[in-house]
């Protein structure tokens, strides 16, 4: 069966850098980037993006809500 | 298949609120508070109630939680939010009207006028945000400071024998027969958060069809007031908040289901 | 056909209060105006009106229901004695700030502190200054009759919507506990019948979301505000100010009385003028807005001012700023509880201005 393949965008400017969606992430997608934003903050960006199957954990965790996830239907 | 390919609004499966307005939260970075505003927008939103419901701020880091939550809010006076939705529930019976506290104004200064509002059975929900310190004015203790815990007021560790033992509030509304539905939750891991959301629509779907007052607990951190890293603040939450505030239902549909 | 009751202060301040259309009532009880919202439920208001009726579990608590629903556009009241007055504070200062109508009822017993349950005017200071915390000022109505105290509900209510300013009705136990014969009005329906474009019922899809606050982190923008409330309160010195003045055409001498004190004054006056002695009363009705360009009219031609009023003498800082030197303004008046006759009125007076 082919595995949901998922993506996620985070609004890069509102992102805290605090860490909590990378930790709730169970496929270890997220990272956070070098760079900062105009706040100042390291932001969460898909370090590993093929992993991502859209399961939405870490847009539930992020008390920012920067976080929108997609899902393909699916793949074959 | 290209993430260009995946990011599509057909494919979309999770987004904020809508009810959410733009501006950013002025919460610290993995603060609690944003999880459960964020919350509280959601099931509002999907319980297809904003055009009815009115909230009551707090005093406290939430106090401006009406520039992020898109619906008409009244601010409150330091722990004064339950008799402010008591005036507002009793003149306007048919709307939905909830208090969102933390646990320096719900369980300090507000406790009489907390206690009373439940006691009447005010048909209104009260969302507790406890993160056991006054986060706002920079991490005093508060009534429910854990034993021995360090903050600026009790720069040594809360002693229990000068200041007291922690207030466990939930437990004591819950014998309240005006409460219908209690509940303490957390927004640390994503299956919390959704258990926290099931409650917080719970509580308020108590108050739409007339039920009693719906109280719901999160266990909250506070990163800044803890001198801790938020992924840090969480583990410390897990391990020494939730053994003194356990988790769960306590009180559903009138009746309590845990025994206290 | 006119409706006539023989009524106590505090009962006709209830009955107006249903008849004024008044949504809803939160109070605590305390001596010497406890009859107020015992009469409310006694007369079943809920039942006559529709308004609600709630007992809360203090004056904290009250104000701040006042607050909310207050913030709705209703029509809202409260009622309380000076310890339970003082106990508000936070409340009215949040209300005035946030620019909420309601109207806030004091029947004065002495202090400070526990004080007594006997009468006094000892809290013009935390009615006509402001009271709580910040430059704010209430719109303060001095009942001097059973009949004002009915009357004043209405005239309270539409001072209060007109310029969104809490209004606060000064009385006093002695007024509180008298029985007159009162004229009923006809009742006011309980309709919305002011501007509701501010008011937090629920954000509809066709306005922004109404915010009931009084906070504002920068404080740029809280001058600001603060300025828009002092543009307001001047306004309601240039337009509503209220007295009533008594054989002060010719008088010599003025004496200045509010509320049951303006009663005893009254008949201070017609003992000094069976003696010969040209005294006028000023009665100020609204005590913010105060009647400060009379009294400095009256001050261009007569000999001196005197002050009576139950209290160590607070009122009279009012008229010696408005009279800024001009004459002699002096005050007399028992207090603790104590209230002075009109014959105490009279020798007082004649001791300050005629023997010396
Ligand atoms: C009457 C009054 N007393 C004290 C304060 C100062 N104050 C502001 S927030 C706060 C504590 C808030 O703590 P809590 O309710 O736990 O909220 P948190 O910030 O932790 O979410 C205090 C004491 C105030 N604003 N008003
Ligand atoms: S949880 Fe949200 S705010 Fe925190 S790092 Fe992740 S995306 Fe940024
Ligand atoms: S949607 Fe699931 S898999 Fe994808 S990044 Fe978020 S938590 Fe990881
Ligand atoms: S001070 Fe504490 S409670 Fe307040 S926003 Fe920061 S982390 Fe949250
Ligand atoms: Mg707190």
């Amino acid at each position: 069966m082919a595995k949901a393949r998922g993506a996620i965008e985070v609004d890069i400017e509102k992102c805290k850098g605090c860490e909590l969606c990378i930790g709730s992430c169970p496929f270890h997608v997220i990272s956070l980037e070098q760079h900062v934003n105009s706040k100042g903050y390291h932001y969460a960006y898909m370090g590993n993006p093929e992993a991502c199957t859209g399961c939405t954990n870490c847009a539930v965790v992020c008390p920012d809500g920067v976080i929108t996830v997609f899902r393909a239907k699916s793949e074959v | 298949m290209e993430v260009k390919e995946i990011i599509r609004q057909e494919n979309m499966v999770y987004q904020r609120s809508s009810l959410l307005t733009s501006k950013p939260f002025s919460y610290c970075p993995g603060c609690g508070h944003g999880t459960s505003n964020r919350l509280v927008a959601e099931v509002i939103e999907e319980l297809g109630i904003q055009n009815d419901t009115i909230g009551v701020a707090p005093v406290g880091c939430s106090v401006l939680i009406y520039d992020f939550i898109d619906i008409d809010f009244s601010q409150a006076p330091h722990g004064r939010a339950p008799a402010v939705a008591t005036g507002i529930k009793r003149v306007l019976p048919e709307k939905v009207v909830f208090t969102y506290q933390g646990d320096g104004d719900l369980a300090a200064i507000g406790t009489s006028e907390t206690i009373h509002a439940c006691n009447r059975g005010e048909n209104i929900t009260i969302i507790f945000v406890n993160n056991g310190i006054y986060g706002m004015t920079g991490g005093q203790m508060a009534p429910t400071t854990l034993p021995g815990m360090k903050t600026s007021t009790s720069p040594y560790g809360r002693e229990v024998a000068t200041m007291g033992t922690p207030l466990k509030i939930t437990e004591m509304i819950a014998h309240l027969d005006g409460v219908n539905f209690v509940s303490r939750q957390a927004v640390h891991t994503p299956a919390a958060v959704r258990k926290a959301k099931k409650a917080i629509r719970a509580a308020f779907e108590c108050q739409i069809n007339k039920k009693g007052l719906g109280f719901v607990e999160i266990v909250s951190n506070c990163n800044s007031g803890w001198k801790m890293t938020p992924v840090k603040a969480n583990q410390w939450m897990e391990e020494n908040m939730f053994p003194f505030y356990p988790l769960g239902d306590i009180k559903v549909d009138g009746k309590l289901v845990k025994t206290l | 056909m006119k409706e006539f009751l023989l009524m106590k202060g505090n009962e006709a301040i209830a009955e107006a209060a249903i008849r004024a259309g008044a949504d809803a009532y939160f109070g605590y009880p305390i001596t010497p105006q406890s009859e107020i919202m015992e009469y409310l439920m006694t007369e079943k208001a809920t039942e006559r009106t529709g308004m609600v009726v709630l007992q809360a579990e203090s004056e904290l608590a009250a104000i701040n229901m006042v607050y909310g629903a207050a913030g709705t556009g209703k029509k809202v009241l409260t009622s309380s004695s000076s310890p339970g007055i003082s106990l508000m504070q936070e409340g009215i200062s949040y209300i005035a700030g946030a620019e909420l109508p309601c109207v806030i009822i004091n029947v004065v017993r002495a202090g400070p502190g526990l004080g007594t349950i006997q009468p006094s005017q000892a809290d013009y200071f935390q009615s006509v200054k402001g009271g709580g915390h910040g430059d704010y000022r209430l719109i303060v109505l001095a009942p001097s009759s059973v009949q004002e105290m009915a009357d004043f509900v209405p005239l309270a209510f539409d001072l209060a919507f007109k310029y969104r300013n809490p209004a606060l009705i000064l009385s006093d136990g002695v007024i509180g506990q008298m029985m007159e014969k009162v004229e009923l009005f006809k009742p006011i329906p309980r309709t919305e019948q002011f501007d509701q474009s501010w008011v937090i019922t629920g954000k509809t899809p066709d306005r922004k979301a109404n915010v009931i606050t009084s906070l504002d982190l920068e404080p740029l923008p809280m001058e600001k505000h603060n300025h828009h409330l002092q543009a307001k309160y001047k306004k309601m010195e240039d337009e509503e100010v209220r007295f009533e003045e008594i054989m002060c055409d010719d008088a010599d001498y003025i004496m200045v009385a509010y509320g049951s004190s303006a009663r005893i004054c009254s008949k201070a006056l017609q003992l000094a003028r069976a003696k010969g002695v040209k005294v006028g009363l000023l009665r100020p009705i609204t005590l913010f807005p105060f009647p400060k360009v009379r009294i400095a009219e009256l001050a261009q031609r007569v000999k001196g001012m005197l002050s009576v009023e139950l209290s160590a003498g607070q009122m009279v800082e009012d008229i010696r700023l408005a009279v800024n030197g001009k004459i002699p303004v002096e005050h007399y008046g028992r207090f603790g509880g104590m209230v002075h006759s009109p014959s105490e009125v009279l020798e007082a007076f004649e001791k300050i201005f005629i023997k010396n």
